[in-house]
C-alpha cells in the first residue's frame, strides 16, 4: 500500500513523515518519530495513556489517524518542559507521589495541562470528570487530584 | 547488626524525598516494554483460539509464509517438547498443543516487517477446529455432567468421587467444629460467589526478543520476574539458562498479573526462525483474553457466634475455578480466610477448578479478597441479627500475638488490634450517614513473602553509591532502597542510585511478588551496605593502625572506638574511597540469601456506600484504610498502596467482571466493557499507617503491596447490604444485580 | 524428635496422623523425614511446601534450624502477586 507525505507540526518543531493510510496518529508518534511518551494501553480510546493535544484540542491519538496530522499542531507529554524547567504539573506529579508505576502518567499530564488552560481554577469534581477518561489502576487517583490542584494553586499565584 | 537489634530511631526511613525514576516518568523517557528498538527488527503478530474448547485438526500456514514481508511463523512445533511440571502448563498456555483450552488460547504466531503486515499475515493463518464441549462456570465444572477438560490433571489430594474438573484439594483447621457450633448461640450459614476479575495494569505485555541459532538470546520485557522470565523461556525454547539475558523494562503496572510468561516465548520463537530482533506487543482484547485473571470462586461459610460476640466456630468451603490449567490459589483461600480471628474451632476446605478459561495468575494476595468477601459478609450478619458493633466484634475476636492461626502455626507480633482499635477511634466511624447510606468494615490477611535476593552495593571513588537490585521497580521501590541504604550508610539519600540490573549482571531473584520487595530487597540492601561499611571500617583500621574492631561507623564516617583505638579525625567515606584502588581494591557489599521473616499483614477498611434504589447504582462517598506497615520506609508510596489496593477492591466490588456467553467466548474483552473505577467514581482515600515492626527485618518492615485488596469486597458488600437493606451474595454488585436482589427482596 | 502438624487434607496420606513425629535438626531433615516415614507425602512435598517453625513461616529454607520444642506446620507454598 503506498505511503502518504504529511508535514506538520511536533512540540513546535516542523516534522515530516510518511504513513501507511491505517496507521495512527500514537503508531506514527511512537514508530516513525520515535516518542514515545504517549502510550498505547488499549487502542480504543478507552484508557487516555496515549492522550495528545491537536491544535489545542485534547484526543485520544489513538483514535486519530496519522494522515489527520497534516498542517496540524502536535503537542505530546515530551514537550511539557521547558528546556530544563519542569512544568508545575510535573513537578507536583513527583512531590505528591502521584505516580506509582507511571504508564498513565504522560495522558495525565496532557489532559491535566489542557484542563488548567481551560480552567485555572478546577474543583474536586471538576478535576475528577476531565480525568475520567485516563485509566490509572495503580494510586486510587487521590494523589493525581490532589497534584493537579496544588499545581493549579500555584500556576495561578504565580500569574 | 543482628536481625534482634532492630533499629527504630531513622534519620531517612520515614521520609518522603522525591522517587529518583520520576524525572523520568513525568517527561516520557522512561523507557517501558513497548518502547524498546533494535536494529532490523521485526514485528509479531498472535492467532488466538476463537473457540473455549477445540482440537486443533490443523494449521495451514502456507499463505501467510508466502506473504510479502513475512520472514517466520511458528506453532507448537517450534518450542522445546517433553517439557513436565509447571513448565509444561506454561508451555501449555503460551501456545496451545493439540487442544485449544480457552477462547482467547494462542495458537500459532507470525513475524513480519511491519505491525500492519504481521496483523495481516496473522489473518492468513488457517486453522481447522473440531469444536469440544466447554463450561466456564466453576460450580457447572464440578457437575457431574460437565466436560471433562483435561482428564487425568487432577492430583493425589483430590478425594474419590470428584469429577475429573476438580484436581486439587486443600484441608485445614483445628479444634471440633460441630462441638463449637453447639455452643454458639447463633449460627449463620451462607453461600456467596465472586466473579473473576482482571488486575488491569495499562500497560499490555510487550517484549523485545533477540535468539540466535546458537542458542544465545536478549529479552527485554515488562515483567515482574525476569529471572523467572529466563527460567521459563530458556525451558520453553529449550536453550541454556544463562544463555539468555532478560532485562526488565520500566513497568507499567503488575499487580501479580506480570508474574508469568505469555509471548515472551513466542517472539523468541519467532526471532530464532527469522534470525532478527522481534518486538511483540499485546492488545488489549489480548490482555484480557488470554493473560492471566483471578479464580471465579463459588463459597459457602458457616460461623457460630455467641450473644456477646464470640466466635465458637467457623467452617468454610471455598471452590476456586482457575483457568484450564491446575494451580487456582484455593489453598490461600482457606488459610486465610478465618486468619484475622483467635479461632478454638475451624476448619476450611478448598477445591482447585479447572474450566475453559485462561489460567489465572496472581492478582494482589491471590485468594485472599474472595474469602474475606463470604467470612466477614458472615460476621455483619451475626453482628445486624445480635445487634453487635461489628468493629468491638472483631476486636473481641482478633488474633494476636501467640494466637494459633486458623491456618496452624502461632502468630509472632502483628497488627491486627491495632488497626481495629485506629478504626474505633477514626473520626470516619462515628460519623454520621446520611439517607440511604450503608456503613461497611472488614479485616483483611495476607502472609508476605520473602524469597530469594540478590543485592550488589558498589562504592564509588567520589564517596556515591550504587546499588544494584533485582526486583522490578512496580510502585517506587528505587527511592525505597534508596533510603534504607542512605539510613544504613548514613550518606544523603541523593548519593545513592538503585538500578534494576539485568539477569547477566546480579545472582537470581525472585519475582516482585507477595509484597516482598520492600522486605527482602530492603533487608538485602540493608545487609550489602553492612558489608560495605564492615570493609572501610577494616580501611581506615589499616590507615591508623589499629585493630579492626576498634573501628565504628557513625553518621557516614569511620570513626575510632572504644579506650585503645587512639585519636583520629573522622574519615568520611569519600575519603576512604578516594583511594581503595591503593589501599586493597574496589569497594562492595553484596548481599545473597533467601530471606525467611516477611511477617504477616493485617488491614481493616472502613467504606461508606450510598445505593440509588432506582437505578441499582452505587457510589463510594467515604473510604479509610487502615493497615499495619511495620516500618513506612516513604510513607507516600505506602499510602498509594493503601489507596491503590482500595480502588482495585472497589471495582471487583462493584463492576468488574468476566462475562463469558453461552458459546464461551468472553463479551467485554476491551477497556469500556470491563471497566475499571475512574478518577470520578472514587473518593479521597483517608490512610492510616500502623507501625507493629516486623522482627524480621532489621527496620521492621513488612511488607504493604498486597493486603489493601483484601478487605474492600466484604467492607463494601456490608456497606452495600446494610445501605440497601438487603444482603448481597455475589460479586460485582452492579446495579442489575442489586436491581434484582432489591426486587427479590419485595 | 520433632512434632511436625501437617494441615489435615493430608490425613488420607498418613493413615489418618494429622501430627507426626520425625528426626530432624534442620527444615530440610524434617521434609526429607516426613517422605521416608509417609512415601506418599513425596507428592505434595515435591510440589511446594512452606514450613512455619514456631509461626515463622519459611518459604524455601531448608537449613533452617528446628529443634524437639520448636512448633512445626507444614503448609503449602506461599506466593503472591
Amino acid at each position: 500500500m503506498s505511503k502518504i507525505h504529511v508535514t506538520t507540526t511536533v512540540n513546535g518543531d516542523e516534522t515530516e513523515f510518511l504513513c501507511d493510510p491505517r496507521e495512527t496518529l500514537l503508531d506514527v508518534l511512537r514508530d516513525r518519530l520515535n516518542l514515545t511518551g504517549a502510550k498505547e494501553g488499549c487502542g480504543t480510546g478507552d484508557c487516555g495513556a496515549c492522550s495528545v493535544t491537536i491544535d489545542g484540542r485534547l484526543v485520544c491519538s489513538c483514535l486519530v489517524l496519522g494522515a489527520e496530522a497534516e498542517g496540524k499542531e502536535i503537542a505530546t507529554v515530551e514537550g511539557i518542559a521547558e528546556g530544563d524547567t519542569l512544568h508545575p504539573l510535573q513537578r507536583k506529579f513527583i512531590e505528591h507521589a502521584a505516580l506509582q508505576c507511571g504508564i498513565c502518567t504522560p495522558g495525565i499530564l496532557v489532559a491535566a495541562k489542557s484542563l488548567l488552560e481551560k480552567n485555572p481554577n478546577p474543583t474536586e469534581t471538576e478535576v475528577r470528570y476531565w480525568l475520567a477518561g485516563n485509566l490509572c489502576r495503580c494510586t486510587g487517583y487521590d494523589k493525581i487530584i490532589r497534584a493537579v490542584m496544588d499545581a493549579a494553586t500555584e500556576m495561578r499565584e504565580a500569574s | 547488626m543482628a536481625l534482634d537489634d532492630r533499629k527504630s530511631d531513622f534519620t531517612f526511613v520515614g521520609t518522603r524525598p522525591d522517587r529518583p525514576d520520576g524525572l523520568d516518568k513525568v517527561t516520557g523517557r522512561a523507557k517501558f516494554g513497548a518502547d524498546a528498538v533494535a536494529p532490523g527488527m521485526l514485528f509479531g503478530a498472535i492467532v488466538r483460539s476463537p473457540h473455549a474448547h477445540a482440537r486443533i485438526v490443523k494449521i495451514d500456514t502456507s499463505k501467510a509464509e508466502a506473504m510479502k514481508g513475512v520472514k517466520a511463523v511458528v506453532t507448537r512445533a517450534d518450542f522445546a517438547t517433553g517439557l513436565t511440571g509447571e513448565f509444561w502448563n506454561v508451555q501449555e498456555n503460551v501456545m496451545a498443543g493439540d487442544t485449544a483450552l480457552y477462547d482467547g488460547h494462542a495458537v500459532a504466531a507470525v513475524a513480519a516487517t511491519s505491525a500492519l503486515d504481521a496483523r495481516d499475515a496473522a489473518k492468513l493463518i488457517e486453522v481447522e477446529y473440531e469444536v469440544l464441549p466447554h463450561v466456564t462456570d466453576v460450580d457447572k465444572a464440578m457437575a457431574a455432567d460437565a466436560p471433562v477438560i483435561r482428564d487425568g490433571t487432577a492430583d493425589g489430594s483430590v478425594p474419590e468421587g470428584m469429577h475429573p474438573n476438580v484436581v486439587r484439594y486443600h484441608e485445614s483447621g483445628h479444634g471440633d467444629v460441630a462441638a463449637g457450633f453447639a455452643e454458639a448461640d447463633l449460627v449463620i450459614e451462607d453461600s456467596f460467589k465472586t466473579e473473576a476479575t482482571h488486575q488491569g495494569y495499562i500497560e499490555p505485555h510487550a517484549c523485545l526478543a533477540s535468539l540466535g541459532a546458537d542458542g544465545k538470546g536478549e529479552l527485554w520485557c515488562t515483567t515482574q520476574g525476569h529471572w523467572y522470565a529466563q527460567k521459563h523461556c530458556a525451558a520453553l525454547l529449550g536453550i541454556e539458562t544463562s544463555q539468555l539475558r532478560v532485562t526488565a523494562s520500566e513497568i507499567g503496572g503488575g499487580f501479580g498479573g506480570k508474574t508469568t510468561v505469555f509471548i515472551e516465548p513466542v517472539a523468541l520463537a519467532l526471532s530464532r526462525k527469522a534470525n532478527r530482533p522481534v518486538k511483540l506487543v499485546m492488545s488489549r482484547s489480548e490482555v484480557l483474553r488470554a493473560t492471566g485473571p483471578t479464580s471465579s470462586t463459588s463459597m459457602d461459610v458457616k460461623i457460630g457466634m455467641k450473644k456477646d460476640g464470640t466466635i465458637t466456630a467457623a467452617e468454610g468451603v471455598f471452590r476456586l475455578q482457575g483457568g484450564a490449567f491446575p494451580g487456582a490459589p484455593m489453598e490461600f483461600t482457606a488459610m486465610c480466610a478465618f486468619a484475622p480471628y483467635a479461632l478454638e474451632n475451624v476448619r476450611q476446605v478448598g477445591y482447585d477448578v479447572i474450566a475453559n478459561r485462561p489460567k489465572q495468575a496472581a492478582y494482589r494476595a491471590p485468594g485472599s479478597p474472595m474469602a474475606a468477601f463470604a467470612v466477614e459478609s458472615v460476621i455483619d450478619l451475626l453482628c445486624q441479627e445480635l445487634d453487635l458493633d461489628p468493629v468491638e466484634v472483631r476486636l473481641k475476636n482478633a488474633s494476636k500475638k501467640g494466637t494459633k492461626a486458623s491456618y496452624g502455626p502461632r502468630f509472632d507480633d502483628i497488627g491486627l488490634v491495632e488497626c481495629l482499635e485506629a478504626a474505633r477511634d477514626h473520626p470516619h466511624y462515628s460519623a454520621p450517614l446520611e439517607q440511604g447510606q450503608g456503613r461497611g468494615i472488614s479485616c483483611g490477611f495476607w502472609f508476605n513473602h520473602g524469597g530469594e535476593t540478590s543485592v550488589s552495593l558498589a562504592l564509588s571513588e567520589d564517596g556515591t553509591v550504587q546499588v544494584s537490585v533485582g526486583t522490578p521497580d512496580i510502585g517506587g521501590s528505587r527511592a525505597s532502597m534508596a533510603l534504607m541504604a542512605s539510613e544504613t550508610l548514613g550518606i544523603p539519600y541523593e548519593n545513592i542510585r538503585v538500578t534494576i540490573a539485568d539477569t547477566a549482571t546480579l545472582g537470581y531473584n525472585d519475582v516482585s511478588h507477595g509484597s516482598r520487595v520492600t522486605y527482602a530487597s530492603g533487608l538485602a540492601t540493608i545487609k550489602a551496605a553492612q558489608a560495605a561499611i564492615a570493609e572501610m571500617c577494616k580501611r581506615a583500621a589499616a590507615k591508623w593502625g589499629i585493630p579492626e574492631d576498634a573501628v565504628k561507623w557513625e553518621d557516614g564516617c569511620a570513626v575510632p572506638s572504644g579506650p585503645n583505638a587512639g585519636d583520629f579525625e573522622p574519615l568520611a567515606m569519600a575519603d576512604i574511597t578516594a583511594d581503595m584502588g591503593a589501599t586493597g581494591g574496589p569497594i562492595s557489599g553484596h548481599f545473597e540469601a533467601t530471606p525467611e521473616g516477611a511477617g504477616v499483614s493485617f488491614g481493616v477498611h472502613i467504606v461508606d456506600a450510598q445505593v440509588d434504589p432506582e437505578t441499582g447504582k452505587t457510589s463510594i462517598p467515604r473510604y479509610t484504610v487502615i493497615q499495619d506497615a511495620g516500618k513506612a520506609v516513604h510513607p507516600a508510596y505506602v499510602e498509594g498502596q493503601f489507596q491503590g489496593g482500595a480502588a482495585q477492591g472497589i471495582g471487583w466490588a462493584l463492576n468488574e467482571e468476566y462475562i463469558y456467553g453461552e458459546d464461551g467466548r468472553l463479551q467485554n474483552a476491551v477497556f469500556l466493557d470491563y471497566r475499571i473505577p475512574v478518577a470520578s467514581d472514587l473518593p479521597m482515600i483517608d490512610t492510616v499507617i500502623v507501625e507493629v515492626p516486623n522482627p524480621g527485618h532489621p527496620y521492621g518492615v513488612r511488607g504493604v503491596g498486597e493486603t489493601g485488596i483484601v478487605p474492600p469486597l466484604a467492607a463494601i458488600a456490608n456497606a452495600v447490604s446494610r445501605a440497601a437493606g438487603v444482603r448481597m451474595h455475589e460479586l460485582p454488585m452492579s446495579p442489575p444485580r442489586i436491581l434484582a436482589a432489591l426486587k427479590a427482596d419485595g | 524428635m520433632v512434632e511436625v502438624n501437617l494441615w489435615s487434607g493430608l490425613r488420607s496420606l498418613t493413615g489418618g496422623k494429622q501430627v507426626v513425629e520425625v528426626e530432624a535438626s534442620t527444615v530440610g531433615e524434617v521434609l526429607s523425614g516426613l517422605v521416608k516415614a509417609y512415601p506418599q507425602l513425596k507428592g505434595p512435598i515435591d510440589a511446594g511446601v512452606s514450613v512455619a517453625v514456631d509461626g515463622r513461616i519459611i518459604a524455601s529454607g531448608l537449613t533452617e534450624p528446628v529443634s524437639a520444642d520448636s512448633e512445626v506446620y507444614l503448609m503449602q507454598r506461599l506466593k503472591g502477586g
